[in-house]
């Protein structure tokens, strides 16, 4: 690899919108793993649109190699849209559960400070352990990993990248417009594949 | 979670149909009926029984072909769907059925061929459980189909073939496997009819045609001085040959192809300037790095096409004409991309640009071409020494068939030299595996060709190599009385990497010489008449039999030993550095 290469690749946040089809995963997969790409986290969940759903996938690449990974994406059948943006573009989160020993909450007030200061959320109190919860970036919660891991940390986990684009014209409005229209013998909303500009570099 | 639900696909309103009960694998043969299916390529197994008894109904209205192997299957589809336009359809049972279909699938792919494949699978309360013959078969063939599904209801089979289908052929086309349980196969429903499928809510075959595009292409097109055409297949999947060749005439422009665009333009067309990319013609290469405007017609510039992507066609502006979204910008930057099909955007362009003659640089191919033609076409075709050449072989049967022919073949030196020489005056006349290079593709294409085409005369050109891997499919032949024409090259080695191996691995030909059986025996086991060819002076009567001939025909033809195609352009060379030896 190049230094070239390396000095231009970042994290990249592609946004899949699909239909909820069994075994979509793992073609989406494949479309990185045939390249050697490593995804560095996905979610997927449900979209505000009924039977749309919704992958956030997050991988460190230049965006070259992105904006063809989302070319491939979209070129499988269930795959209405696929969306890439820098993490300046986007708002996102991630959330971690922390189980820590109760006795060395309640023994050191220093502890329950050390929670505030991070912003934790007490999920679950029990005699034997208590699960706080965080969510922010991944400097956030990395940073409560440091400080709860001399008390005892029992076990840490976080989620994937979840985000949300920040320029306003969302797909939503794009796709109840075109979905309005169907079921359409003509085709439609394609204008995007020629205004490269406006979508790939929201 | 149900995963073909109604609004996944919209379905044309028809009148309503009587409700018949029926079993999952009666309703899929009606729902081929349907589809206007003639012909089925196929090998039976546990796993597909029920659709094979259901069939057994049928075999007035659609004639099965009963392969040697389910790999002969699915490259005979590919034949089929290549030599007629329809989709191929290919029949194979679960486990060991279906994954002898990778091969193909993975061909059909990368060649957009649209195909539609069923395997049978173990019942569905078994999936998972390594039962018998079973596979992961969706996982598996994930990579390698255009899409793919599983069946586990039988009433999910007449919007699942529908849908199928309409995947299969529209936009780019490509390979979809259908997976169907075994209970899914013999379970009974109501069975409404079948309803075409034209609408998938995710779906977009064909992106919007974009005037400004026209435009600036034309625009560009009419202020070029040496503007140069290059065509892929995309004109032949599109149907556009006829918008193709008024859009050259009117505009005067040179146009070269790549192997799996030969044919769309006849070879003899006074704007066919020939063939592109590592073994292409010497003129079409070089002036790729010279020419100002480059006009790319369905085609996804190929590394076998563009040699080095950094030395690739730097000082020309670009025009890529492509249905698939994702080959724009993939390989080569495009200046202006059309989107579309060509079959409506080609059209567009004719009526923009300007009525012109490019005689001048025209007349540069040709001053290539006779350079070519000094340095190793003349030879080739015409030898003075004494071994038979390929070239001569391929020459001779165009005086035969005088370029009616469809001229199918395998993988190798035998097919760049078919490929460069053939002479083709009609579309889907070359049938060969490109973007895989799957030997033993030719013998079973050829059978799917001749099948597509029945009227057309078929010549399966295949190397000693590549006919030994599929060769049972004699047997396909002798059984279904196809009439294929098998034209063997025998030049006792493997030779393309026998090639490669004495230019670049200082002829150290380690493992490429391969032993053959008496051909024409084998033939004749399998009832094929046939005969071996050994000095020129028999070849053109031997090919003349061959033709000649009622039936299918191997003909086995000894040719140099130690030949090499040439012009080359070498790995890793820009295609102005193309060797002429
Ligand atoms: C299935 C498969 N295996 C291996 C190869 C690699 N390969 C490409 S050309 C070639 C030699 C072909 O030899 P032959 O069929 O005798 O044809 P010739 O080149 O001699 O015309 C080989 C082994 C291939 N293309 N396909």
């Amino acid at each position: 690899m190049s230094s070239q290469n390396h000095i231009e690749r970042q994290e990249f946040n592609i946004t899949v919108y699909t239909e909820n089809q069994i075994g979509l995963l793992n073609r989406i997969a494949i479309i990185f793993s045939r390249r050697k790409i490593n995804i560095e986290s996905l979610n997927t969940s449900p979209s505000e649109i009924d039977g749309i759903h919704r992958f956030n996938i997050v991988i460190n690449e230049t965006e070259e190699v992105v904006r063809k990974i989302c070319g491939q994406i979209e070129k499988q059948v269930e795959v209405l849209k696929a969306y890439y943006n820098t993490n300046e573009d986007v708002i996102w989160q991630e959330m971690a559960l922390y189980k820590v020993p109760t006795e060395v909450i309640a023994e050191k007030a220093l502890v329950e400070r050390l929670l505030r200061e991070n912003g934790a959320r007490v999920v679950v109190i029990r005699k034997d352990y208590t699960v706080f919860e965080t969510t922010g970036h991944r400097e956030e919660t990395d940073n409560l990993i440091k400080v709860l891991q001399p008390f005892g940390l029992i076990e840490f986990v976080r989620s994937a990248r979840i985000a949300i684009i920040k320029a306003s014209d969302g797909f939503n409005r794009k796709l109840r417009e075109f979905e309005k229209r169907e079921p359409h013998h003509e085709v439609v909303e394609n204008e995007y594949l020629n205004s490269r500009d406006k979508v790939f570099t929201m | 979670m149900k995963q073909v639900n109604s609004h996944t696909t919209t379905q044309v309103a028809e009148p309503k149909k009587e409700v018949k009960t029926l079993s999952g694998a009666e309703a899929l043969i009606l729902s081929l009926l349907e589809e206007k299916v003639e012909h089925i390529f196929g090998y039976p197994g546990g796993a597909i029984m029920p659709v094979y008894d259901a069939l057994f109904d049928y075999t007035d209205k659609v004639e099965h072909i009963l392969v040697r192997h389910e790999q002969g299957g699915i490259h005979a589809a590919q034949g089929y769907a290549r030599s007629s336009g329809r989709v191929g359809v290919v029949f194979a049972t679960s486990g060991p059925g279906a994954t002898n279909l990778i091969t193909g699938l993975a061909d059909a792919l990368i060649d957009s061929t649209p195909l539609v494949c069923i395997t049978g699978q173990v019942y569905a309360h078994l999936l998972g459980t390594d039962a018998f013959q079973e596979a992961d078969v969706i996982s598996i063939t994930a990579p390698v189909t255009k899409w793919n599904y599983q069946v586990t209801n039988a009433d999910e089979i007449p919007e699942v073939l529908a849908k199928a289908f309409y995947i299969a052929k529209s936009g780019r086309p490509g390979p979809v496997l259908i997976d169907i349980t075994k209970n899914a196969q013999l379970q009974k429903f109501d069975f409404a009819g079948c309803n075409r499928c034209d609408h998938i809510r995710s779906y977009r075959p064909k992106p919007i045609v974009r005037k400004e595009y026209i435009e600036q292409a034309a625009e560009l097109i009419n202020k070029a001085e040496k503007p140069f055409v290059i065509w892929g297949q995309g004109v032949i999947l599109g149907a556009a040959e006829q918008e193709f060749k008024t859009f050259l005439e009117k505009s005067g422009l040179p146009a070269a192809w790549t192997i799996l665009g030969a044919g769309a333009l006849p070879s003899d067309h006074y704007l066919n300037v020939g063939m592109l990319g590592m073994h292409g013609n010497y003129g079409p290469n070089v002036l790729t790095n010279e020419c100002d405007v480059l006009i790319a017609i369905g085609m996804r510039f190929d590394d076998r096409v563009t040699g080095r992507l950094d030395k690739y066609a730097k000082q020309a502006k670009v025009i890529h004409l492509d249905i698939d979204p994702s080959e724009i910008d993939k390989n080569v930057k495009t200046t202006v991309p059309v989107w579309g099909d060509c079959k409506e955007t080609i059209p567009l362009l004719t009526q923009l640009v300007e009525q012109k003659k490019h005689d001048a640089w025209l007349q540069k191919f040709k001053d290539y071409h006779q350079q070519e033609v000094d340095a190793v076409i003349q030879e080739e075709l015409f030898p003075t020494s004494d071994g038979i050449t390929m070239g001569e072989v391929i020459q001779l049967l165009n005086e035969i068939t005088g370029g009616e022919a469809i001229v199918v073949t395998d993988v190798g030196q035998h097919q760049m030299v078919a490929c460069r020489y053939a002479k083709l005056n009609h579309t889907r006349s070359n049938i060969t595996s490109g973007g895989l290079g799957t030997m033993g593709f030719a013998l079973p294409a050829a059978i799917g060709a001749k099948v597509g085409a029945p009227e057309r005369t078929v010549v399966a050109v295949i190397g000693d190599g590549g006919f030994q891997m599929t060769l049972q499919e004699m047997g396909t032949i002798m059984q279904s009385n196809i009439d294929v024409k098998i034209l063997i090259l025998n030049n006792q080695f493997l030779g393309m990497v026998r090639q490669w191996q004495e230019l670049f691995h200082d002829r150290r030909y380690s493992f490429v010489n391969i032993a053959s059986p008496d051909y024409v025996q084998v033939a004749k086991g399998y009832s094929i008449s046939g005969q071996k060819v050994s000095g020129r002076e028999t070849l053109k009567s031997g090919l003349q039999e061959m033709i000649a001939h009622k039936g299918s025909y191997l003909l086995e033809v000894m040719v140099t030993k130690e030949n090499n195609v040439f012009p080359m352009v070498p790995q890793g060379c820009s295609v102005s550095e193309i060797r002429l030896k």
